[in-house]
């Protein structure tokens, strides 16, 4: 069986971001990048499948520019078999990602993918649904259990009203919820190896998907800086407070 | 020249980081406090070590080790210098001395310390003998197939969790054109080994938890076969191997340049004083300024004479600039990031107090700074004076 695992490059979760002066992107100049953190959940599940000797292979996907074969290599020192890259320069939105990794899908035809169930970055949520759909594959989102079973995954959700078990056909999408896993250290003996594990490039033109993006990010702002609380002196004027100058209730 | 880590060096960072953080630090005050690592603990890390693949880095893989070289070993102890040296040292890093051994001696010493089953120390050191380290009046003497050795070291780190002694004795004189000069041979000594009595040591104002012995050898007879390189090379063996070990005092000292720049920007950037923050004055933002480029310039040195070593040629001086620099860059650095923090820097309740509590004994150990001064002047000046 074989699992595929899309990872994503985003900035490290530890870093301040900024917006960049002019107002056009994030400022990631000079910033730690990092596996996304749902991500690197993906991988860990997709390893232990391997360790369990449920899987027999996993494939780590990552879609950019050259630097996000750092993501394809931590993915690889963490356990991956063989790493695969896209490389396009574009900005891409999920769906062009989601189409992007149904191509690939095509051509690798894995049993079981894993995505994060959104980056930190934009927080979209929206890659694996979108995936899922244009592959035709039965889906099982914010996942905190995978237990693979004589061609079927059952999928604990985490849903808003508590837990949601499915029963997927495979090959599926599941996209992982933060308490699926806890993920490894990438260990010096298997860091050593990544190097010498086998990672393709691929085009979008190669894989025949048109990338570009039908949005357009007109700005980007900090949020505003929160100013200093009152502390008032009484239930009465802090109802008073709340409907004559917040004007919240009413 | 090109300092830009590789893609294995970035990942090698960032697990030791994490190990650091998770594994090591929530653990830190408790050892403050205590000046104990409980054996649990203990264990506890080095089961986690061997997991990431950090027991025994700097061992060649095909030792069982980890296989870093200088360069990746730098940046290991960089990352682990952060923390408490105590805790850090239930991370075995076996001296690389023992790679010396050879047949049964790998089985015995070698390979159980790769694994992390034993643990080394390693001694050199008396009250008579310091930086003079050859005028050492512990001695070995031969009879038959056995050595008997006779004499007290002192300051040795860790003996108390080690299994044997990698030990330093004189084993004769010879007459030089400059006076009397001993013949030093290294010993694989066991700490069962009877004639062997391991006594507490000293208190040091740095590094709690992190202990030294005094042994005492009386009339202590050990086989011939625990000689360690070769009768009277002892110090030929030491200069093969331990050269390195400067670079580790080196880069342990710029994690902990790392911890307290970082401590002291934040608290510069927080920090109200006169209705504006005391990062504002420029009294305090120039300390950092300065505290930023001895930092700068500490990496540079020290990466300079990994990379050196990985290509094999460091020299003596290289390896002394390294740890001169980095260890007195953690004196100015710890002490002006406490200045920055005011009354509260010299409180146990923050990692500031620990960090300028602990630099002070890099400066001492592993050669003075006056001791690293003395090779880089004599490298300087030898080539000068020939002939004179
Ligand atoms: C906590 C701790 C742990 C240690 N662990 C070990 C260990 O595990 N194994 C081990 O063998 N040793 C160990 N040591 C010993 C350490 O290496 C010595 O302390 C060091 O070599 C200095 O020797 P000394 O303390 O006797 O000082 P001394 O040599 O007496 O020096 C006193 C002063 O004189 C200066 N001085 C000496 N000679 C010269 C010179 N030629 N020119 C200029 N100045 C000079 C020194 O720089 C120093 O300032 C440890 C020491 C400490 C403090």
């Amino acid at each position: 069986m074989k699992v595929l695992v899309a990872v994503k490059r985003v900035a490290d979760a530890n870093v301040k971001v900024r917006a960049k002066a002019d107002g056009t992107d994030v400022d990631l100049n000079n910033v730690k990048m990092a596996i996304n953190p749902f991500c690197e959940i993906a991988v860990e599940e997709a390893v232990r499948l391997k360790e369990s000797g449920v899987a027999e292979e996993v494939v780590a996907v990552s879609i950019g520019d050259k630097s996000c074969q750092e993501q394809i290599r931590t993915s690889l020192a963490l356990g991956a078999d063989r790493g695969i890259q896209v490389e396009t320069d574009a900005n891409l939105q999920p769906l062009a990602i989601a189409k992007l990794l149904k191509a690939v899908i095509d051509r690798e035809s894995p049993d079981l993918i894993i995505l994060g169930k959104q980056s930190i970055d934009s927080d979209n949520n929206q890659t694996g649904q979108m995936l899922a759909a244009l592959a035709g594959l039965a889906q099982g989102t914010f996942a905190s259990e995978v237990v693979l079973e004589d061609g079927h995954a059952r999928v604990t959700r985490e849903v808003d009203g508590g837990l949601q078990t499915l029963n997927l056909k495979l090959p599926a999408v599941v996209t992982t919820d933060l308490r699926l896993n806890e993920p490894r250290y990438a260990s010096l003996p298997n860091i050593m190896k990544a190097k010498k594990k086998p990672m393709d490039v691929l085009t979008p033109e190669e894989l025949g998907v048109d990338v570009a993006s039908k949005l357009t990010m007109v700005k980007v702002e900090p949020p505003a800086e929160r100013s200093a609380g009152i502390i008032v002196e009484s239930v009465e004027q802090l109802v008073d407070k709340l409907k004559n100058e917040a004007k919240v209730i009413s | 020249m090109d300092f830009r880590l590789s893609e294995e060096q970035e990942m090698l960072v960032a697990t030791v980081r994490r190990f650091v953080d998770e594994e090591i630090m929530p653990h830190e005050e408790m050892v403050e406090r205590t000046d104990q690592v409980p054996p649990e603990l203990r264990q506890h890390i080095l089961q986690k070590s061997v997991e990431a693949g950090l027991c025994a880095a700097g061992m060649p893989v095909e030792l069982g080790g980890g296989g870093l070289d200088s360069m990746g070993l730098v940046l290991m102890y960089r990352e682990l210098g952060r923390a408490n040296m105590a805790l850090q040292y239930a991370v075995p890093r076996p001296s690389n001395i023992l790679q010396a051994c050879v047949g049964e001696q790998r089985e015995k010493y070698l390979y159980p310390c790769i694994t992390g089953e034993k643990i080394d120390c390693l001694a050199m050191t008396e009250p008579d003998a310091g930086s003079d380290v050859r005028s050492m009046n512990c001695r070995a003497e031969r009879n038959g197939d056995n050595w008997v050795i006779n004499g007290t070291k002192h300051f040795i780190s860790h003996a108390e969790l080690s299994d044997f002694v990698i030990l330093f004795a004189a084993t004769g004189v010879d007459q030089t054109a400059r006076g009397p000069r001993k013949r030093i041979t290294s010993f694989l000594i066991d700490m069962d080994a009877p004639g062997l009595v391991r006594r507490d040591g000293y208190h040091s104002v740095s590094h709690r938890g992190y202990h030294n012995n005094i042994l005492e050898f009386t009339d202590c007879v050990v086989p011939h076969s625990q000689v360690l390189g070769d009768v009277d090379k002892g110090f030929d063996v030491a200069n093969d191997w331990l050269g390195a070990t400067r670079l580790e005092v080196a880069a342990s000292c710029l994690g902990r340049c790392d911890r307290a720049l970082e401590l002291a920007a934040e608290y510069a950037a927080q920090r109200r004083q006169f209705n504006q923050t005391i990062g504002s004055f420029q009294g305090v933002s120039f300390k950092l300024a300065d505290m930023e480029v001895q930092r700068r310039a500490a990496e540079l040195l020290l990466y300079d004479a990994a990379m050196k070593d990985v290509e094999g040629r460091m020299t003596d001086m290289d390896a002394a600039i390294a740890k001169l620099y980095c260890t007195e860059a953690l004196a100015f650095i710890s002490d002006e990031a406490l200045q920055i923090h005011g009354g509260m820097g010299l409180m146990s309740d923050l990692p500031l107090e620990r960090i300028w509590r602990d630099h002070r004994v890099e400066r001492i150990w592993e050669g003075t700074s006056e001791v690293q001064r003395l090779i880089i002047s004599r490298s300087i000046l030898r080539p000068l004076e020939q002939g004179n």
